[in-house]
């Protein structure tokens, strides 16, 4: 019932460095990491795949998402509905996500039925078999995502609004799940193109968390995964580089349905995978200091001393293959109009850039972002997730362990710096949601 | 019975892990001690929730729950949240309709202070007029955002439906016409009359030992009153069922919620319950309602049913969303797979693949400390016992065909049920 306290030091100090985890490859080139975590007798187990809704042909927007769907289809071994009915049998949970870069499939399931989980996902790496009465009606299901994520949420058409003003010519300017009138045309065909084109060893990263060993998953991902024959190469992403913003754009949206208006402001900014050393690190850092909940520049100038706003903060998508964003926004308490709460954005990143960043504060953003790495050991699927993600958008398992140290070494002028490189308002899209007083 | 098997084996380790805490002054805590990761999760709840909110004031306890962690003590809102970043303390509170609950998770070095950041919250709140008027219009801005969104309102369309003259048909974040009214002297007598010793439950989850919790749990709950002083919320059946209730709002896509009678969580038949449930309209592939409205049709994105108990009130519920043009064909092939799951219940392979899945999944409720400690937590509300977790398994594996039809004829038998309907429906 007690544990002696130098046994408590035992513990926290041999855990401090956090899980050892394993990479390696299989001969078909397919990538395997291994996050041990043998607290409950659950592994996660994932599949990612390189390739999201940027890598969507021209003129068929959605199809990384689609194919994601379909991918519940079956298989001649496993026919439709066999793949689920096995998971849920066995008393585990599935799903899957599509995001800009990546696609990825993940089942929770007891640890001992991890070799059946890979045996199964190993067999639609390749053998999906899809008809056009299992497509049409899959089709409308996106549709009816699609409306209910986008179509009835004005909130969402402005984000897609203001994705299409910031990428003018790189492809995160299109929506994941894809335009309306593009879904409604895709197909059996262009589904399995992709689906060809992409769902190769050489092109997936395994991701196993929790009660496993790396030497048991070596074995287990060599008689399954392992049997997929190599295609020789993986497949190059092409995508067309968005150039330098020369200006300033406003995207307003006007709704009947809003009742709360909000302003945005987005920036181009370098990813981990395009920025100069330290530079995406020195964005986190510059997140923290403006955007934090309750302690950021913002909130304290917007929300609580100029009280125009009702909340105020901000995010940046590090995590990508290609130049990403970089968002500010504000909530107007009633009455206050959008232009003002911009420019009172404006001269907080202008006071940041003029002034530098305080030590302090400097210090608590540092503190915050490191807890975090901490937290995340607490959940498997976190972990699995974190790891994944970096690894499809152009990152591997050492710059995760390594994330941390380079947060610690983020000087306060690399923070402004950053600030004054990537913040320009000159150089930003402002997004207006507000109500169609017309209508 | 096959299912029997491994899983219900391995669980047993859950509950013999578990140690009842109870400090010098009396105060009882649930905690499982691991060391694996340098960090402390505390979860905590109090009976109570908005259904304790005074008449006309919608909000208060949404808006407590706000402010507690808004200044405390010698700290000022800004002061507070600041100490929090530098020890990297997460610590929010929250009011759901039935209870008050806090959330806590600290790494270990900074477990001295993180504890006295809570304490603070529960003794010395200092509700600053500043503060409360910075998250009333904080929590006004969440009430416009919602106040044409479809999902939120066909929950409030169906919620003021089942519940009229009843706190569970009020919004538990109030309207704009309730915030308004809520002063600082309701604020400090909810908390004063709710925040007590009597209801509070807690769970631990960590790398902390029972002799170093009791103490903590002295100085963190130790100086709340003794005793709640609860307003009597009345036993309430849903109104309504039966009838329909369309709100109309100018969108492509028509979101639908239906609902009836349910079970309590300490209602003998729950876990049968949880079972047919499971068959109808669970999270897995194989739910009917997943077939039939989304699979075979592509009716929907989302269908789902889930049992909803309330600590006064039970229903099991569902919802979706499909276009304008094809609401009226969903709701009625919902309505009609509820009818025959009402008339003949789970086939045989249905109620022996749902046993499997509820069993086998049980354990994926443990795979982090928050998820455990909000376990332990909700263990001791619905007052299951602290071998629950070790049982739990058995009583899914112990239903019989005979006892899931008879459960889904008292929860579908007549097939009727109340439904909110916003959006634009074509032949609703």
């Amino acid at each position: 019932m007690t544990s002696s306290p130098a046994a408590e030091s035992d513990a926290a100090a041999a855990s401090a460095a956090g899980p050892a985890v394993s990479d390696f490859r299989l001969a078909n080139g397919l990538e395997v990491v291994v996050i041990p975590d043998h607290r409950t007798p659950v592994v996660t187990h994932m599949i990612w795949y390189r390739n999201g809704s940027a890598d969507d042909p021209a003129g068929k927007s959605g199809i990384a998402h689609f194919l994601e769907h379909l991918m519940f289809k079956g298989t001649e071994a496993h026919p439709l509905g066999e793949f689920s009915n096995i998971v849920a049998e066995l008393g585990g949970q599935e799903n899957a996500f599509t995001s800009m870069d990546y696609t990825a499939y993940y089942q929770r399931v007891a640890r001992e039925h991890l070799g059946t989980m890979m045996a199964l996902e190993a067999d639609r790496m390749t053998n999906l078999v899809l008809s056009d009465d299992i497509v049409d009606p899959e089709r409308d299901v996106v549709l009816e995502e699609r409306r209910m994520r986008v179509e009835t949420d004005p909130g969402s058409q402005l984000g897609e609004s203001i994705a299409a003003a910031l990428f003018t010519h790189h492809p995160y300017g299109k929506p994941i799940i894809g335009w309306m009138h593009e879904i409604e045309g895709l197909g059996r065909e262009d589904a399995l193109a992709f689906y060809r084109r992409f769902y190769t060893p050489e092109n997936a990263i395994l991701v196993v968390a929790g009660d496993v060993d790396a030497e048991e998953v070596h074995r287990l991902a060599d008689d399954t995964y392992g049997r997929i024959p190599a295609r020789g190469e993986a497949p190059v992403r092409v995508r067309p580089q968005e150039p330098d913003s020369r200006a300033s754009r406003l995207v307003s949206l006007a709704d009947p349905k809003v009742e709360q208006p909000v302003l945005q402001r987005t920036w181009l900014v370098p990813s981990y995978a395009t920025a100069a050393p330290g530079e995406a690190e020195a964005l986190d850092v510059l997140l923290q200091v403006l955007g934090a909940n309750a302690t950021g520049r913002l909130h304290r100038r917007l929300v609580v001393e100029s009280r125009n706003a009702v909340m105020a903060g901000g995010w940046y998508m590090g995590t990508a293959l290609d130049r990403t964003r970089l968002l500010l926004y504000a909530v107007p308490r009633p009455g206050v109009a959008l232009e003002a709460l911009g420019r009172e954005i404006d001269a907080t990143v202008a006071h940041l850039v003029a002034d530098g960043v305080e030590a302090r504060e400097l210090e608590r953003a540092k503190t915050r972002l490191i807890a975090d790495t901490v937290y995340a050991r607490d959940s498997q699927s976190s972990l699995a997730r974190i790891y994944g993600s970096t690894l499809t958008t152009g990152g591997t398992v050492e710059s995760v362990s390594r994330w941390p140290d380079n947060i610690e070494a983020v000087t306060a002028e690399a923070v402004r710096d950053a600030a004054r490189r990537w913040l320009d308002p000159r150089h930003c899209v402002t997004g207006y949601l507000i109500k169609d007083e017309a209508a | 019975m096959t299912v029997m098997n491994a899983p219900v084996a391995r669980d047993a380790s859950h509950a013999s892990r578990i140690q009842r805490v109870v400090s010098p002054s009396g105060i009882e805590a649930w905690l499982v001690e691991d060391y694996t990761v340098p960090l402390i999760a505390l979860e905590f709840s109090v009976r109570g929730g908005a259904a304790q909110d005074p008449p006309g004031k919608a909000g208060t306890a949404a808006m407590l729950a706000g402010l507690l962690d808004e200044g405390a003590g010698p700290y000022d809102s800004a002061a507070f949240h600041e100490r929090l970043d530098e020890f990297a303390v997460e610590l929010r509170f929250h009011a759901d309709r039935d209870a008050v609950s806090g959330t806590l998770r600290t790494l270990i070095k900074h477990r001295g202070e993180a504890f006295d950041l809570l304490r603070l919250c529960l003794a010395e709140p200092r509700l600053d007029d500043e503060a409360i008027e910075r998250v009333r219009a904080q929590v006004e801005a969440g009430v416009r955002h919602e106040l044409n969104d479809p999902d939120a309102m066909v929950a409030r369309t169906f919620a003021a439906s089942a519940f009229p003259d009843h706190p569970y048909g009020r919004p538990v974040h109030g309207t704009l016409e309730s915030l308004p009214l809520i002063m600082r002297d309701d604020l400090t007598a909810y908390r004063e009359r709710v925040i007590a010793r009597e209801t509070l439950k807690i769970g631990v989850v960590g790398a902390i030992d029972a002799a170093a919790l009791a103490v903590e749990l002295d100085r963190v709950f130790g100086h709340l009153p003794a005793g709640a002083t609860l307003e009597i919320v009345a036993d309430v059946a849903p109104h309504g069922i039966g009838t329909r209730h369309v709100v109309d709002l100018d969108i492509p896509q028509s979101s639908i919620r239906f609902g009836a009678p349910g079970l309590a969580r300490r209602d003998p038949d729950w876990i049968p319950g949880l079972i047919v449930n499971h068959v109808l309209g669970g999270g897995v592939f194989s739910a009917r309602l997943f077939r039939e409205v989304r699979e075979k049709r592509g009716l929907a994105y989302s269908v789902y049913s889930h049992l909803a108990p309330y600590a006064h009130a039970a229903l099991v519920s569902g919802g979706t969303s499909t276009k304008n043009e094809r609401a009226a064909e969903s709701l009625a092939l919902i309505e009609s797979e509820i009818r025959a799951m009402g008339a003949s219940g789970p086939t045989e392979d249905e109620l022996d693949k749902a046993k499997k899945y509820l069993i086998g999944s049980y354990a994926l409720n443990f795979d982090t400390s928050t998820k455990i400690a909000g376990q332990l937590v909700r263990i001791q509300v619905d007052n299951l016992g602290i071998d629950y977790m070790d049982r739990r398994n058995g009583l899914v594996a112990a239903v019989t065909p005979d006892e899931a039809a008879r459960v889904a004829a008292r929860l579908f038998g007549d097939g009727r049920l109340l439904v909110a309907v916003v959006g634009r429906p074509t032949g609703l």
